[in-house]
C-alpha cells in the first residue's frame, strides 16, 4: 500500500520574545496560523484538521488548552488533536499532522505548536514536587549538566566547543528576524567569560525562555501542485522513544536518538548523512548538545563531534550548516522549538529563509528531543517529490 | 481504506482512590492483560499511543513515567496525546492506514483522587474569562441539563433518536446504566434504585442530582490494534474500525446551543454511523442528560442497547473512560454480542469535543 506524499506549503511563526504581553494566547496562535496560511495563499476553509502541540499545561497553568484554543485556529467544526511528547513535541505535533495526509484521511492540515511562557514560570513547571522522585529542582540545565561531562570526559573535547556554538548561533540569529536574541555586540569571550550556571554549561551557552508559536500547512500532491511557492517534501519522519533512567541507558548518545536516524534515513534513501543533507536544524538547548547530536545523528563518528563544530564545518558558509536559524539557543518557546527546527528545515528547501538562506539546500534535516532525552522525532525535507 | 481492527482489550477495576498504587503500578497490569490476549510484548508492537493528562497527575511530563512501565526498550515508534486514550487510538489508527505499522498498542489512565476534580477541570476552562471564575464542572453539566429540560424541542415527534428530557428521563438513564453495571466487574458503581425512588434524592446542583452524575475515579486502560491479517491471525473475531472521525466545537458556552450536540452528529455522519443500523453502543456521557443529548445526535433508537457495561454512570476515570467505551464495544464483538457497534468519546465541557467510531464483526 502507498502514502500519499506530504507537501509542506506554509510556514508562519511569530516573532519571538521573552514576553508577548499585547497578546493572549489565543492571540499569539492565531498569528502564526494566519502567516502560515497566507504563505499557502489558503483560508481557514481549505484546512481539513487542526493537529496542535505543546510542552506542558503547568507551563502556561492552563488544563488542555486546545480546548479554548478551537475557536482562535478555526477548529471548530474540524478534528483536533493535541499531542503532547515533552521537548519533542513539536516534531512530534508535525509528525502526526502529515500521518494524516499520507493516510488520506485528510487533505490539508493545519499545524501549529506553541508557548508562551511568559503566562508563568517554567523553571516551576518543571519542579513539581511529586513523591518517591528525585525532583528536578534545578531545572533542565541540571538535569543535561552532568551529560555534557560525560561527553567531555569520553571524547577529550576542549572546554570552549560550547562556546564556538553558542557565539555561532547567537551570529546566526542576527540574519533571522522573527529570532528571540538578537545579541549585536556579542563576543566569544563574553560567551567564554559569562556566569557558570551549571558546570560546564555557561549562562551565554543557555537557551532563553521564549513566547511563541509555529505553524505549517502540510498538504497532499494536488494541494501541492496549487500551492504558489515551492514546496518543501517530506520524505522521511520517524518517533522513538526509551525509558528516562535505567543502567543502560547512554545519556551521551542515546540509542533512541540513532535509531530514530537511522530509520529517517533509511526511508529517505540516506545512506551518507555528512555528505547527502544540505542543513542541519538541529535542537540544541545547552551549546555542547551541537556535538553530541553531531555523533548520535550520524553525521560524525563517535568522539569526532567536536572537531567537526571547532572546524567550522557546522558555520552558516561551512560545509555543513547546523542551525542556520539560529536554533533553539536563540529561540525557545519549548513547546514550538521542535516545530521550528521542522520548519526551518523546510524554509531552507523551499529557498525561503531570507538572510539566513543556505545556499543550494535541497535536502535538510529537522530534529527535536524530549524528556531526559528519551523522546526524539526527525524529518527529512527536499525540494522535489520523493516519487519524483 | 486499509483494514484495521481492535483485537485486544484490558482494563483496570475502577475505584474512587487508588493512593496504595502509582499510575505505572495502575497500569501495567492493564497493559499485559491486553498484550497477553494476543500473545504480544511490548518490543513486538510496531506503534505506541498513549493518552493521559498532567493536571491530574499534578506534575509536568507525568507521561514519561508510564512509559517506563511500557518497557521502550530497545527504543519504540511511540507518541502521547494529551487527551482521552480515545485520541490516541485515533491517532494510532492512522498510523496503521498508511502501513507504516501492523499492529499497535494505545493505552490511557487517569488518577483524579488526589485532586479535587471539580477544581482542577475548572483549568481547562477560557484562562482570561471563565477560569478566574472557578465553574466547576458538575455546575457546567447543570447548565447544559436545564437548558436541555427548558427546550420544547426535545418533546418532539418520537421518531427514532427523538427524546423526552425531563427529570424522570435522567433518572431513568441512571438507574438502567448503574443496574447494567452489575454485569461489569470493572464498574466503580453497580446497582440502583428504581428512578421513582431516585427522584425523591435531593439536588446536587439543579437539576442534577447525584445519581445524574459519574462517580469520580482512577483507573486505566489498554487496547491492541492489527491491520488485515494480521488481526485475523491475533483474533477470533476482529472488531473491525469501519469509520472514526472526531469533531470539536466552540468553548465559550454562550455561543453554543447546549442541547445539541453538532460534532457528535458529522462524526457520526463522517464515521458513517448512519449508513446502517447498530446494535450496540458505548456513548461516553459523564452525566444522564448528556446521554439524551447524544441519542438524538446518534439517532439511537428504542432498540440500540446504550451502554451495557454501565458506561460513564458507573465508571469515568478521567482520560480513560473514552477508550474504555471503543475497548467494550470491541469486546462485544470479539464474544459474538454485537454485530455493528457505534462507540463514543467525549472531551471538554458540556460535550465540546467528540469521537465517533464505527465497529463491525465478521459474520461467522
Amino acid at each position: 500500500m502507498t502514502k500519499e506524499p506530504v507537501a509542506v506549503v506554509g510556514i508562519g511563526q511569530t516573532k519571538h520574545t521573552a514576553a508577548r504581553r499585547d497578546v493572549s494566547i489565543a492571540g499569539l496562535v492565531r498569528e502564526a496560523a494566519v502567516r502560515a496560511l497566507e504563505d499557502a495563499q489558503l483560508t481557514w476553509s481549505d484546512i481539513d484538521a487542526v493537529v496542535i502541540g505543546k510542552a506542558p499545561d503547568f507551563f502556561e497553568g492552563v488544563m488542555m488548552p486546545e480546548l479554548y484554543l478551537a475557536d482562535a485556529l478555526g477548529a471548530v467544526g474540524k478534528p483536533m488533536l493535541r499531542v503532547h511528547t515533552a521537548g519533542s513535541v513539536g516534531g512530534s505535533t508535525a509528525l502526526v499532522a502529515a500521518g494524516l495526509v499520507a493516510a488520506r484521511v485528510h487533505r490539508t492540515v493545519l499545524t501549529l505548536a506553541f508557548e508562551k511562557q511568559s503566562e508563568s514560570n517554567a523553571m516551576w513547571g518543571l519542579s513539581l514536587p511529586i513523591p518517591f522522585q528525585q525532583p528536578l529542582l534545578a531545572g533542565a540545565g541540571g538535569f543535561f549538566a552532568p551529560h555534557v561531562r560525560a561527553y567531555m570526559r569520553r571524547t577529550g573535547a576542549p572546554s570552549g566547543i560550547g562556546a564556538l556554538v553558542a557565539y555561532k548561533d547567537r551570529r546566526n540569529a542576527l540574519r533571522n528576524p522573527y529570532a528571540h536574541l538578537h545579541e549585536h555586540d556579542l563576543t566569544l569571550d563574553q560567551v567564554r567569560s559569562s556566569p557558570m550556571l551549571w558546570d560546564p554549561i555557561r549562562y551565554s551557552e543557555t537557551c532563553p525562555s521564549s513566547d511563541g508559536a509555529c505553524a505549517m500547512v502540510l498538504t497532499d500532491r494536488a494541494g501541492a501542485d496549487r500551492a504558489p511557492y515551492p514546496p518543501a517534501w517530506m520524505h522521511g519522519g520517524a518517533m522513538r522513544s526509551e525509558p528516562t533512567l535505567f543502567a543502560g541507558k547512554d545519556f551521551v548518545s542515546p540509542r533512541a536518538g540513532r535509531d530514530c536516524a537511522a530509520d529517517v534515513y533509511r526511508q529517505a534513501g540516506i545512506t551518507d548523512p555528512r555528505r547527502e543533507i544540505d542543513a542541519v536544524e538541529m535542537y540544541v538547548p545547552f551549546s555542547w548538545y551541537e556535538p553530541m547530536w553531531l555523533e548520535n545523528l550520524g553525521f560524525a563518528d563517535e568522539g569526532e563531534g567536536w572537531k567537526l563544530t571547532e572546524s567550522g564545518v557546522t558555520e552558516l558558509d561551512g560545509e555543513l550548516p547546523v542551525n542556520p536559524s539560529g536554533g533553539v539557543l536563540s529561540t525557545n518557546p519549548i513547546g514550538a522549538s521542535g516545530m521550528l527546527r521542522f520548519a526551518e528545515a523546510a524554509l531552507q528547501v523551499r529557498g525561503r529563509a531570507g538572510e539566513h538562506q543556505v545556499d543550494g539546500a535541497r535536502k535538510a534535516l529537522g530534529h527535536a528531543y524530549g524528556g531526559g532525552s528519551q523522546f526524539f522525532s526527525m524529518w527529512v525535507v527536499a525540494d522535489t517529490s520523493p516519487i519524483g | 481504506m486499509r483494514e484495521v481492527a481492535i483485537v485486544a482489550f484490558g482494563q483496570s477495576d475502577h475505584r474512587r482512590d487508588t493512593a496504595e498504587t502509582s499510575e505505572v503500578e495502575m497500569l501495567m497490569p492493564v497493559l499485559h492483560q491486553a498484550l497477553d490476549a494476543v500473545g504480544l510484548r511490548a518490543g513486538e508492537i510496531d506503534f505506541t499511543c498513549s493518552g493521559s493528562c498532567d493536571y491530574l497527575a499534578g506534575r509536568a511530563f507525568s507521561f514519561t513515567m508510564a512509559l517506563d512501565g511500557v518497557g521502550a526498550w530497545p527504543p519504540i515508534s511511540e507518541s502521547h496525546v494529551e487527551m482521552d486514550g480515545a485520541w490516541a487510538l485515533y491517532e494510532a489508527w492512522t498510523r496503521l492506514l498508511t502501513g507504516e505499522a501492523e499492529t499497535a498498542l494505545v493505552y490511557s489512565y487517569g488518577k483524579s483522587s488526589p485532586g479535587d476534580l471539580r477544581e482542577v477541570l475548572t483549568r481547562q476552562l477560557d484562562p482570561y474569562y471563565v477560569a478566574p471564575l472557578w465553574p466547576d464542572s458538575v455546575s457546567l453539566a447543570a447548565l447544559q441539563a436545564q437548558a436541555l429540560l427548558d427546550a420544547e424541542v426535545t418533546r418532539d415527534r418520537g421518531g427514532p433518536g427523538d427524546i423526552v428530557a425531563d427529570e424522570r428521563a435522567l433518572a431513568g438513564v441512571a438507574a438502567r446504566s448503574r443496574t447494567a453495571a452489575e454485569g461489569n466487574p470493572h464498574a466503580q458503581l453497580a446497582g440502583s434504585p428504581p428512578p421513582e425512588t431516585l427522584l425523591d434524592e435531593p439536588y446536587l446542583v439543579r437539576p442534577l442530582r447525584r445519581h445524574d452524575c459519574p462517580p469520580v475515579g482512577d483507573g486505566a486502560a489498554a487496547v491492541v490494534l492489527a491491520a488485515g491479517d494480521t488481526a485475523r491471525r491475533l483474533c477470533r473475531r476482529p472488531a473491525w474500525i469501519r469509520g472514526m472521525d472526531h469533531r470539536t466545537e466552540a468553548h465559550s458556552l454562550g455561543v453554543r446551543d447546549l442541547t445539541r450536540s453538532p460534532s457528535s452528529r458529522l462524526a457520526a455522519e463522517r464515521a458513517g454511523a448512519f449508513e446502517a443500523p447498530v446494535d450496540l453502543a458505548e456513548l461516553h456521557a459523564p452525566f444522564t442528560s448528556q446521554e439524551l443529548i447524544l441519542r438524538r445526535e446518534l439517532r439511537l433508537g428504542a432498540d440500540v442497547r446504550v451502554n451495557p457495561s454501565g458506561g460513564a454512570l458507573a465508571a469515568n476515570p478521567m482520560m480513560a473512560a473514552g477508550l474504555i467505551r471503543l475497548g467494550e464495544a470491541a469486546a462485544a464483538i470479539h464474544r459474538g454480542a454485537a454485530d455493528r457497534a457505534l462507540a463514543h468519546a467525549t472531551s471538554g465541557p458540556c460535550l465540546q469535543q467528540n469521537l465517533v467510531a464505527v465497529l463491525e464483526g465478521e459474520a461467522s
